[in-house]
This record gives structure tokens, C-alpha cells and sequence, in this order.
């Protein structure tokens, strides 16, 4: 047994990789409550304080600090960069400064130099006179679109496609490094390649060999790193401070090369705490230590940044990484995954302050302890920064060793991978089939061509049959978009230093989605229970609707809408299965916006539920705006009814309450809180944002954004500083549903 | 079989009553209470037709969220003016295994006001004002039916949630609230809890668009320090 694995017990995962075993072998759940937590040290409070003036200084930058241009971001790019020389425990940064960004031209030089330009930057000559000859993911997605692909995409059908950046959503599995070091995985990787070398060489094959020769040469980059930064990763992790540092070190070298949408850490606390429980026993380091390595972890990520173009912000606001950490969940055992150190990640809130990243996301089920419950109520309502994703549900599709990708995603570690592909817009699809091929706002003809639909009022089943030819064809050409994406990425842009952490033979989903869902299922109850006229501009195109009388509306609990919703996601993953994916991955389908209901919004004209042209949609799977009045559980059952079965990539739900509402006391606020997500998930709803808080409040804050540095909320399957959302993103916010008693 | 008339629902209560609670706000009071906030729940004719069965049907849905302690609150108006709907209506929750309680104003009895406090798993009642002339200006009415209320509850071994609206310049005194539970010490046998409530003004828009004059127009909401301060001395 190698030294370092001494006290751990022994089995089949000291051969071959397989952290799964270690886990189930080593780790001690935890039933107890938050007591035994320690609060920051001194060392602790002085970097947490240079972190927030380096941050108050970024948005006094416009949200910005510093870009260099002037290299390619890899592993190595960067000579080792400090928050605080001196007192970093856990260390290095992306650049050679705190929030100093990057850029990451692989998946698009225009985007790269739009980016640098749009914040007075300029790329180097160097990198502009390497990319005449290099072949961008975007350049290669662009030879092969078709101009009908261009057109659904350019009038927004679809939008967000990872066609120009980093795809993002892949989670490389860092514990191995810590677990193993670089060499073992190294080996493994090179025994890999020799077996697949004595296969055919079919396309396939040859592809999945070169892909793990660049696998193995990350490898070595990444271990020079570590020895910029003076460590020898190359063997496993002595102790609790080294396994947080090799696993860290793994993620950075992810968040230098690559600048995907969603940078997920994976699931690593109660991983980490199998060494700290070591630690502990052995009196190697005391529990305030050990929260302190944890502490500057997080201080590591919270400085994480990519550098973005306006128009992809305007997408997803905030300046996200979605650095998510799965925490707690339920072994397949019956046990616990909840460690001390579940614990440990959560009060990084309380020790270091609110944050939005990592984005702490409680794997929640009916069986955790009631202790851990309650903490994360509370944590929840003193700081609106976790979210909560139903592990019942998940566990059942992804055994008990599964991370979150982005917001809701899930993943099983090590062995899947994801192809994300947005999402498609319900609502702007059946402005579409009502106007016969015609888009609502330019006028331009896409899709099938037929005759408008007659003046009204409008028949549910000929809408309905209407919607979905348009569905069925746009589905066919979601499903050979996201082919030629996904093949181009992994030709232009391949995630060698995420890939180099999974297994070599990778599961594979392709994660499609929609938006709208509430737009259009209200729109359709519109149509079925009251009457709406059509109203045509000069060119006899439907630009508007007179809805008569009243209807149903989603997110009350009724089920004449509420089944609309349901249909609506069941035809889309049935309709999408149809298409044969890239690289067989399967389809899954999500029901997440982020921050883009904004724009999905904005590029959809009047519907027939009353919304009008340009007003955002609703997030996620969230009722439209104030729209849900029978108060909170109608809200969470309605939304509860959209089937995880369909959406396997997540059903969001961001949910606001005031705190008055969940009780007079805050221990009687916890209590009401865990019976509200206790109601709504043991129900199989998937995904629940939680903010505490008053409208007021946003409003001020809106109006005095200096007040509220760091006021943290959940928007759509992460969260933000509110400060650092565009105006008509806090505009949004504001006008969702707070669910207050009075 | 009776039909009752219905304010409204709210499907997430977790302030009226014990737990997570389906919260009915029946349509109708007898009192004319210078604070209130749902001057349109008073007409006992306005408002939705609604029966039993409708209300077991939207009260079920809340049952993943009601735990040990939770369930259903008729509140209101006054949902003791609707009697014999109540307790049907309670008994046919009870037979989905749903436990309910009722939110009076301590404004109203008639025959089916004991075998609905009977069928109460507790009983939230609002003392407008122990004094029973204040209580006359805040209500219109005078303190009968409170005191027969408490007595019928006593009588079926009921604990009270005593709740009272603390309104500046009318009852926001350490000697109002001495007197309250002074009131309370006497009369009630069980007492599960007594809060005091906050005046608040924003129901002033409902009064306007109903055309009804608001006499508190110039009352400041209750400060929450001084509301703490005097819910300490309870």
C-alpha cells in the first residue's frame, strides 16, 4: 500500500480507479449539526478582505479588472499568480493576477477579439497571425450550417448555442488526482490508448485515440503547473490540505484552457472529508484548519473569472462560472453522503460571506438528516445562496456518485460527459405555426409553409396540430445542429484537460432545451378556454391577439393548464429521441433559462396569453410573473407536475418568499422552510432556487447598488451578485412572484 | 347539501395556525373592524360559490406539506357565520385525515358555532381589545359573542392562539398588554400561544377602491422595535 493511503481501507480501488469504491469504503456520515463548525481565522479574514477589495475595485471597472491579451490561456500560459503570497494556503489563479482574464481562442477568435476589444484590449499580433491558420469550433460549425440552421438561430428559435465559445458542462473527476496523483492516471491513460490501438480502426476509433493522446500530454502540462506553483503532484495527496490542493490544481488547469459556459467543480466535499476525518484521528490538523484550507478554496474559486463578450452577458448575466459543488445526497446504501464536511463548504457563506460561486447546490432527499435539513435552511435564509436538486429523483438515473453540470444538469462522475445545446423557444414556435412559416417580427418565412391561421377565435386542435409540424421540423434541425456543434468542438476545441479526468469510454448526453414553457402553456389555455382573435399587420402577418374572457393560468395548481405544460416538455424529448445524436449520445431535455428568458423575450412578439412583444418570459419552469396567486404550494405543485422522466437535464425553479411569510422566528422560518421543499420534492419535482427576501430590498438595492455589495441572489439555476446583472435583468427579477403573506 | 361562499385561498400559510397550513378565507363578517384588511370579505353574499368537496380537493393538494402539525385554516371574514358549512366541511377533511382550524374574530355564535369549535384542532381568536369599549370602537359590535366563544372552548377543552392587533395610538401601551393577559389569565383555560400583530396600512388601497372611508388614514404602521418590545412582556 502506498504511504499515503495508509489508515484508509483497503480494496479493489488501489488497482484500478475507482473513487467510487474509495468512497463507499471510507467515508463517515454525519448526523449531528453545525456545532462543531469554526468561524474564519485571522489569516482567513485578512485575504477574505483583500478578495473584497479586489472585487469592489472590478466593479468600479465596469465588472472588468484586467484582461491580457496578449497569450493563449493554457496550463502553463501564466507564470503562478497570489491573491496574497504570503498567506495562500490553497493556491494558484488562472492569470498571474487575481481577476485578470484570459482569453480562450479555440472556440472562436472573433468572439476572443471582441471580447478583449469590448474592454479596451487588444489581441496580440501573434495570436491574430497564429489564427490565419488555425481552425476554430466556431469556423468549423460555420462551413457546415446550413442557411436554414443560420435563419432559426439568427430570428431566435434558438438561442445560446455553443457555437462560438467553449460548449462548457463537462466536470473532469479532480479527486483522482487526489486519490492517485498524475502518474497513475497518466499509466492508466497510456493502457488505455495500447488496448484501443489493437482495435479496428474505424473513424470512431481513430478519433477516440488521438483524442487520448492529447489526454495524456494535458497530463504532463498539468503537473508543471503544480510545479510552478512548487508541488510535485505526480503521487496522491499526503493529507487534507494536499488532496484540496491537487484537486484544485486539476480544476484550474479546466478554467486556464477552457472558457465553457459552465464550469462545474463536481462532488468533492465529502471526498475531501475521508482525509480530513484522517486528519482529524491522527491529530494532523485541528477542525479550525481544516475549515480554513476549505475557506481558501472557496476564496480561489470566488476570484475565478472568463473573459465575455456583451452580448453573451446579456445572455447570462452576472458574470457566472457555475462552479458547482453537489453536496450532501444519499448513498445507494441508505446511508448519508452528508459529511462534516458538507458542512464545512456551506459555512464558507457564513466565514467568508454571501457569494454566488461556488454555486452550492444541496443534493436534497426525503432521508437526509434532519440536522443537515435544518442547517441548510438556514443558510439559505440568511444568505439566498444554494440551490436544491431532488437526489431521489436523480439517484435513480445516475447512481449516488452524479454531480450538477451548470445549474440542474446531472452527470454521473468520471464516466459522462455533456454536449449543451440551450434551448429552443415554445413560445416563438407557436407564433410561428399560427402564422404558417411566417416570423412574427421580421416578417421573414422559415419552417413549413402554410396558410395562416383563420380569424378566430383560434381552435385548440388546430393550434395545437399546427404547433406541432413546427415543433417536429424544428426538432429535427435542433437535434443536426447540436451533431455539427458537438462534432466540431471535439475536432477544435477538445476538453483535453477535463477529458484527461474521465473515464476513456464516456457516456455521452446531449442536453437540448426549451424556453417559454409557462408563455406557451398559458397561450394555449388562452386558445382552449377563452376565445383569441388573430390580429394582422399590413402584410396579413399575426403580430397581436385579443384574448375574451378569462383561462386558466399555469402555476395556480390546476390541472386544465398544468397538463398543457407537461405535454409541452413530453413532446419536445419524444419528438427530439426521434434524431440520431453524435457519437449516440442520449437526449435529454432541460427546462432552464438562466438569465436568457431576458432575451428570449425580447426576440418574441405578442403571444396569445397577453404577454406582450420584447417582455421577458419567465425563468425556467417558473410560472409567468405574479401569474401564480393561490400563493406558494399551488406554485411548487403545479410546477412539480413537469416530469423529470421528460427533463432529465433539470426542471428549474426559482422561487422567491419573503421571510415574515415562512414564519415569525427564525428557527420557526427553517422549520417552515424544510416542509415547504420537503412537500415539493417528495412529490419528484427536480429543482427548487431559494430566495428569502423582500421586494423592497431589491429595490433598493436597485436604486443604491453601492449599498449592497454583496447582495447575493438565486436567479435560474445559479446565483448573482445583483449588482452584477444588466438593468433589465434586475428589471426582471424584480417583477417575479414573492410569495408574502400580509 | 350547504355550499359556502369564498374570499379566497391561500395554498402556502405558515402564520395562521400550527405547521404549513391551506389557508380558506371565507366570505362575510359581522364586525366592522377599523384595521381590517379585507373590507371586501364582509358582505356575507359576495364573493365565490364554493362546496365541500371543492375545498377537500385543493386542501389535499397541500398534504405532502403539512407534516405533524399542519393542515387546513378557515379564516376570513368570519368563518363562524358560515356554521353548518364548516363542520360539514371539517368533517369531511377530518376523513382525509386533514385536522383544521378556525381563525375567528370572536364576532359571531349561533348552533353550529360549538360543534365547529368541537371539530377545531385549536382555535386562533383574535381579542380586538380586552376592554370591552374599545372593542366596541374597533368592531362596532360588543363583547357577547367573544366571551361565549372562549367559554364554549374552555368547555371542549380547546387550547386559544390569542392574537391582537397592536394599532398606534389606540392599544400600543404596556398597560394594553398587561391587560390582554390579565383578560386571558381569567377567562381562558388552555392558552397555546399569545402574539400580538402589527398594525399595517396597506390595506387603505382596498377601502379606496370600495369607496369606504378609512378612518386610520393618518395611523403609521406599528413599529416593529416597539412591537418586539411589547410582545416581550408576554
Amino acid at each position: 500500500m502506498k504511504e499515503q493511503w495508509k489508515g484508509f481501507k483497503e480494496g479493489k480501488w488501489m488497482d484500478e480507479i475507482s473513487i467510487e469504491e474509495f468512497m463507499q469504503l471510507n467515508y463517515h456520515p454525519y448526523d449531528g449539526d453545525e456545532s462543531f463548525l469554526e468561524g474564519p481565522t485571522d489569516r482567513t479574514r485578512v485575504v477574505a478582505e483583500k478578495v473584497q477589495e479586489l472585487l469592489k475595485a472590478e466593479r468600479k471597472h465596469d465588472g472588468v479588472l484586467k484582461v491580457d491579451a496578449s497569450r493563449i490561456m493554457t496550463a502553463t500560459a501564466f507564470p503562478p499568480g497570489y491573491i496574497d503570497k504570503d498567506r495562500d494556503i490553497i493556491v494558484g489563479l488562472q492569470t498571474d493576477e487575481p481577476l485578470k482574464r484570459g482569453i480562450c481562442p479555440f472556440g472562436g477568435i472573433r468572439m476572443a477579439r471582441q471580447s478583449a476589444e469590448a474592454y479596451g484590449e487588444k489581441l496580440d499580433d501573434g495570436v491574430e497571425e497564429i489564427f490565419k491558420y488555425v481552425t476554430t469550433h466556431n469556423d468549423g460549425v460555420f462551413s457546415v450550417y446550413s442557411d436554414e440552421m443560420k435563419k432559426v438561430r439568427h430570428l431566435g428559435f434558438i438561442t445560446g448555442l455553443p457555437d462560438a465559445y467553449g460548449r462548457g458542462r463537462i466536470i473532469g473527476d479532480y479527486r483522482r488526482i487526489a486519490l492517485y496523483g498524475m502518474d497513475f492516471l497518466i499509466e492508466e491513460k497510456k493502457k488505455d490508448k495500447a488496448a484501443l490501438a489493437a482495435q479496428p480502426m474505424t473513424n470512431e476509433n481513430i478519433q477516440l485515440i488521438e483524442e487520448i493522446h492529447k489526454q495524456i500530454i494535458e497530463m504532463g502540462e498539468i503537473k508543471k503547473m503544480a510545479a510552478m506553483y512548487g508541488y510535485d503532484i505526480s503521487q496522491p495527496a499526503h493529507d487534507t490540505k494536499e488532496a484540496i490542493q491537487w484537486l484544485y490544481f486539476g480544476y484550474l488547469a479546466a478554467i486556464k484552457e477552457e472558457n465553457g459556459a459552465a464550469m462545474s467543480l463536481g462532488r468533492t466535499s465529502t471526498f475531501i472529508d475521508i482525509f480530513a476525518e484522517r486528519d482529524l484521528a491522527n491529530g494532523v490538523y485541528t477542525e479550525s484548519e481544516i475549515q480554513e484550507f476549505i475557506d481558501d478554496l472557496i476564496l480561489k474559486l470566488r476570484v475565478a473569472r472568463h473573459l465575455r463578450t456583451p452580448e453573451y452577458n446579456e445572455l447570462f448575466g452576472g458574470d457566472p462560472m457555475w462552479i458547482t459543488e453537489g453536496i450532501g445526497g444519499m448513498g445507494a446504501d441508505g446511508r448519508t453522503r452528508v459529511t462534516k464536511n458538507s458542512y464545512r463548504m456551506l459555512n464558507t457563506l457564513y466565514n467568508l460571506g454571501p457569494s454566488p460561486e461556488p454555486n452550492m447546490t444541496v443534493l436534497w432527499s426525503e432521508k437526509l438528516p434532519q440536522a443537515f435539513k435544518r442547517f441548510c435552511a438556514k443558510v439559505s435564509i440568511d444568505t439566498d445562496s444554494i440551490q436544491y436538486e431532488n437526489d431521489d429523483v436523480m439517484r435513480k438515473s445516475y447512481g449516488d456518485d452524479y454531480s450538477i453540470a451548470c445549474c440542474v444538469s446531472a452527470i454521473k462522475m468520471g464516466e459522462q460527459m455533456q454536449f449543451f445545446g440551450a434551448r429552443y423557444n415554445l413560445a416563438k414556435i407557436l407564433c410561428l405555426a399560427l402564422n404558417g412559416g411566417i416570423d412574427e417580427r421580421t416578417g421573414e418565412r422559415v419552417g413549413p409553409q402554410m396558410e395562416p391561421v383563420g380569424d378566430g377565435p383560434i381552435d385548440y386542435e388546430e393550434a395545437m396540430r399546427r404547433f406541432n409540424i413546427y415543433r417536429d421540423w424544428l426538432c429535427g434541425l435542433y437535434v443536426n445542429i447540436m451533431n455539427i456543434i458537438h462534432y466540431m468542438h471535439d475536432k477544435y476545441a477538445y476538453e483535453k484537460s477535463q477529458m484527461a479526468f474521465l473515464d476513456s469510454n464516456i457516456g455521452r448526453l446531449m442536453a437540448f432545451g426549451i424556453a417559454g414553457l409557462s408563455v406557451a402553456a398559458d397561450s394555449f389555455s388562452a386558445i382552449k378556454y377563452a376565445k383569441v382573435y388573430p390580429i394582422r399587420n399590413g402584410e396579413g402577418v399575426i403580430v397581436d391577439y385579443k384574448t375574451v374572457g378569462e383561462f386558466p393560468k399555469y402555476g395556480n395548481d390546476d390541472d386544465r393548464v398544468d397538463s398543457i405544460a407537461v405535454e409541452l416538455a413530453q413532446g419536445t424529448i419524444n419528438e427530439l429521441r426521434k434524431h440520431p445524436t453524435y457519437r449516440n449520445a442520449v437526449h435529454t431535455l432541460s427546462v432552464l433559462t438562466i438569465t436568457s428568458n431576458v432575451v428570449y423575450g425580447k426576440k418574441t412578439g405578442n403571444t396569445p396569453d397577453g404577454r406582450r412583444a420584447g417582455e421577458p418570459f419567465a425563468p425556467g419552469a417558473n410560472p409567468m410573473h405574479c401569474r401564480d396567486s393561490h400563493g406558494a404550494i399551488a406554485s411548487l405543485n403545479s410546477v412539480s407536475k413537469v416530469k423529470w422522466e421528460d427533463c432529465k437535464d433539470g426542471v428549474s425553479y426559482t422561487f422567491s418568499i419573503t421571510p415574515e411569510t415562512l414564519g415569525k422566528t427564525k428557527e420557526a422560518q427553517a422549520d417552515t422552510l424544510v416542509g415547504l421543499m420537503s412537500g415539493y420534492f417528495n412529490q419528484g419535482a427536480h429543482h427548487l432556487n431559494v430566495n428569502v427576501l423582500n421586494r423592497e430590498l431589491l429595490l433598493d438595492a436597485y436604486e443604491n447598488p453601492d449599498k449592497y455589495p454583496n447582495l447575493t441572489i438565486r436567479v435560474s439555476g445559479y446565483a448573482v451578485k445583483f449588482n452584477a446583472l444588466s438593468k433589465d435583468h434586475q428589471k426582471e427579477v424584480i417583477a417575479r412572484t414573492f410569495h408574502c403573506a400580509i | 347539501m350547504t355550499t359556502g361562499r369564498l374570499h379566497s385561498i391561500e395554498t402556502f400559510g405558515a402564520v395562521d395556525g400550527p405547521g404549513i397550513r391551506t389557508v380558506f378565507f371565507l366570505q362575510g363578517c359581522p364586525a366592522r373592524c377599523l384595521y381590517c384588511h379585507n373590507p371586501d370579505s364582509w358582505g356575507k353574499d359576495s364573493g365565490e360559490t364554493i362546496t365541500t368537496e371543492s375545498v377537500v380537493h385543493t386542501a389535499k393538494r397541500g398534504m405532502p406539506y403539512y407534516g405533524r402539525e399542519g393542515g387546513v385554516t378557515f379564516s376570513g371574514g368570519e368563518p363562524l357565520l358560515q356554521g353548518q358549512f364548516l363542520v360539514e366541511t371539517m368533517d369531511a377533511l377530518a376523513e382525509e385525515g386533514i385536522r383544521s382550524v378556525i381563525d375567528t374574530s370572536g364576532t359571531w355564535v349561533d348552533e353550529f358555532t360549538k360543534p365547529a369549535i368541537e371539530r377545531s384542532q385549536l382555535l386562533l381568536l383574535d381579542v380586538k381589545h380586552s376592554n370591552s369599549e374599545t372593542f366596541q370602537e374597533i368592531t362596532g359590535l360588543n363583547q357577547d359573542n367573544l366571551y361565549r366563544i372562549i367559554d364554549l372552548a374552555n368547555e371542549a377543552d380547546k387550547p386559544l392562539w390569542i392574537r391582537q392587533v397592536i394599532v398606534p395610538g389606540i392599544n400600543d401601551t404596556e398597560e394594553n398588554v398587561e391587560e390582554l393577559k390579565e383578560f386571558v389569565r381569567v377567562r381562558v383555560k388552555h392558552v397555546y400561544q399569545i402574539e400580538l400583530l402589527g398594525y399595517h396600512n396597506m390595506a387603505i388601497e382596498k377601502w379606496d377602491r370600495l369607496g369606504i372611508p378609512y378612518k386610520l388614514r393618518d395611523v403609521p404602521p406599528m413599529d416593529r422595535g416597539r412591537l418586539a418590545r411589547l410582545s416581550q412582556l408576554l
